[in-house]
């Protein structure tokens, strides 16, 4: 019952946000998918192993794309379904690490990057998209204000795991998301990602400072 | 208080781009410099210069030639950005076996890109002007609707298209602001006039190329091939979204 308010009460807020984008840029162009193909393989055809699948996309991706981030009913509910069965969580059921390795998980921009290393440490850099610790003036405006998160779901256990699997697979919450899936495509480890949800969940984060 | 440091934070921003758009301390003329005098050496196996090359507007033309590209060359078929046209004009031309030239694409600390100081070169001579849309063949035409999709394409582990980032106005990723090419107008305008730039934490010219390089590097996508039509394509999308607006280069920036 409340996911699916969740679920719908989200749909309708999908729907205001990408109309409004919509409401600026023209309708898109139509170009036969092959087309497009060849200019993807222009770019992508000589990567070197393990990067050469990279830029083929998932069932995910290709709707999200061919509807801008706006798709029909019936693929938002597929979507959901689909990427919400995804989400793993830790074995003993704690979803919550620790504030200061996530405050790092939320400030590193680094990893994975085709000049990075093997080594080069990773972060989800949720500071580049979301405004999180007052004090850390450094952020961006991707994604909304995560300011005192924890504490305004009065650090409802319920809702850490349902951060959780947020942060594990954005679109199994919100389809066609401009969040990164970051478990799904494991970006981050499961342990950075129980650290994120400590970053917003602690009362004694900063986020909730 | 935090919102009025954040004002702060940005009003220090926007003067430090005020002064690094001082004409008289750009290091990118350097660049035009060296271009102008690459343009005019004899080299390849042919060992002649480059002033013949036909850059859309008639063989050696310069003038306004920056603004109508990318657009369709008729020798070589296909639609070409600057740097597809020279590298065209180089082994066409000169006969010159493009390896080294390719290798030093981006410049470093080190050694001079040929590329970036010819580009620097060529641009300058349509600053003043206004990007002048090519669409009437029908390979342009395909090249702005692939350029278009791949502008909205989402993929690799971040999900990440060019959209995501530069898909809304007043965005920004931490405290840099992202302009919004999902539109015409003028985002897309100042951005566009401003390529190449001399770019100021990596002191050198950089070219359009190389800014799609770091974009997709961002987006932890593969390293896109240098001079490849999808680079070409995306470029040609935004000088879409840029029609019209002046351009003033070499620029400075960040
Ligand atoms: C590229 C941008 C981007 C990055 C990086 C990003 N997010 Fe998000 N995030 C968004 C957007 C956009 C939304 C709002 C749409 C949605 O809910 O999916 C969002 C929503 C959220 C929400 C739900 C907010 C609510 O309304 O309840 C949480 C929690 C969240 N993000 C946490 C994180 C964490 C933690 C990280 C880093 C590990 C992160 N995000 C990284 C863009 C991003
Ligand atoms: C993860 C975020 C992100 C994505 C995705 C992204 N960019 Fe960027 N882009 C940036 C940032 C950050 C800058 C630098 C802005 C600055 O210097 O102030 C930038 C700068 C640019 C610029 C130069 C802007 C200027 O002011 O001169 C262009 C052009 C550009 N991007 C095009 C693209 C295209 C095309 C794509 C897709 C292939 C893309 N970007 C994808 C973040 C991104």
């Amino acid at each position: 019952m409340k996911t699916l308010f969740i679920a719908s009460s989200l749909a309708a807020s999908l729907i205001v946000l990408s109309g409004a984008a919509h409401a600026q840029q023209a309708a898109p162009t139509k170009v036969d998918p092959a087309v497009v193909d060849k200019y993807v393989q222009s770019m992508w055809a000589k990567a070197p192993d393990p990067w050469k699948t990279v830029p083929v996309q998932d069932e995910t991706q290709r709707i999200c794309t061919e509807t801008r981030n706006n798709p029909s009913q019936a693929d938002f509910t597929k979507i959901m379904e689909r990427e919400k069965a995804s989400v793993v969580f830790p074995a003993d059921g704690k979803v919550i690490g620790d504030w200061k390795a996530g405050e790092r998980v939320a400030n590193t921009g680094t990893g994975g990057q085709f000049t990075d290393g093997p080594n080069t440490p990773r972060g989800g850099n949720c500071y580049a998209c979301h405004q999180m610790a007052p004090k850390e003036l450094s952020y961006g405006t991707l994604g909304p204000s995560l300011q005192n998160y924890g504490k305004d779901r009065k650090f409802d256990p319920a809702e850490a795991r349902n951060a959780y699997a947020k942060i594990y697979n954005a679109q199994g919450v919100f389809p066609c998301s401009q969040m990164p899936r970051f478990g799904l495509h494991k970006f981050l480890s499961e342990q950075q990602m129980k650290d994120a949800v400590a970053y917003l969940f602690d009362p004694e984060s900063p986020v909730n400072k | 208080m935090a919102q009025a440091q954040q004002d702060d934070a940005e009003k220090e921003i926007e003067r430090y781009r005020a002064m690094i758009s001082d004409p008289m301390s750009n290091p990118g003329f350097l660049a035009v410099d060296r271009g102008e005098v690459l343009w005019a050496t004899k080299r390849g196996k042919k060992e002649v210069t480059l002033e013949t090359c036909d850059l859309g507007e008639g063989p050696g033309k310069l003038e306004g030639a920056y603004a109508k590209l990318p657009r369709y060359f008729q020798d070589a078929d296909r639609v070409m950005d600057i740097e597809q046209r020279l590298l065209w004009c180089m082994e066409k031309i000169q006969d010159l076996d493009t390896a080294d030239v390719r290798r030093r694409r981006f410049g470093g600390p080190d050694y001079t890109s040929d590329m970036q100081d010819l580009v620097a070169f060529i641009a300058n001579k349509s600053s003043g002007m206004k990007y002048q849309l090519q669409e009437s063949h029908p390979k342009e035409k395909e090249m702005l609707a692939a350029g278009e999709a791949l502008f909205f394409r989402r993929a690799g582990v971040m999900d990440f298209s060019c959209a995501t980032c530069h898909g809304d106005d007043g965005k920004r990723i931490r405290l840099q602001a992202l302009p919004n090419f999902s539109k015409a107008g003028k985002d897309a305008q100042d951005t566009m006039g401003g390529w190449p730039t001399y770019r100021v934490s990596q002191s050198q010219l950089r070219t359009m190329q190389h800014r799609l390089w770091d974009c997709y590097r961002q987006m932890r996508m593969p390293a896109p091939e240098y001079a490849s039509d999808g680079i070409t394509a995306l470029t040609a999308y935004m000088v879409k979204m840029a029609a019209g607006g002046e351009i003033t280069v070499p620029s400075i920036k960040r």
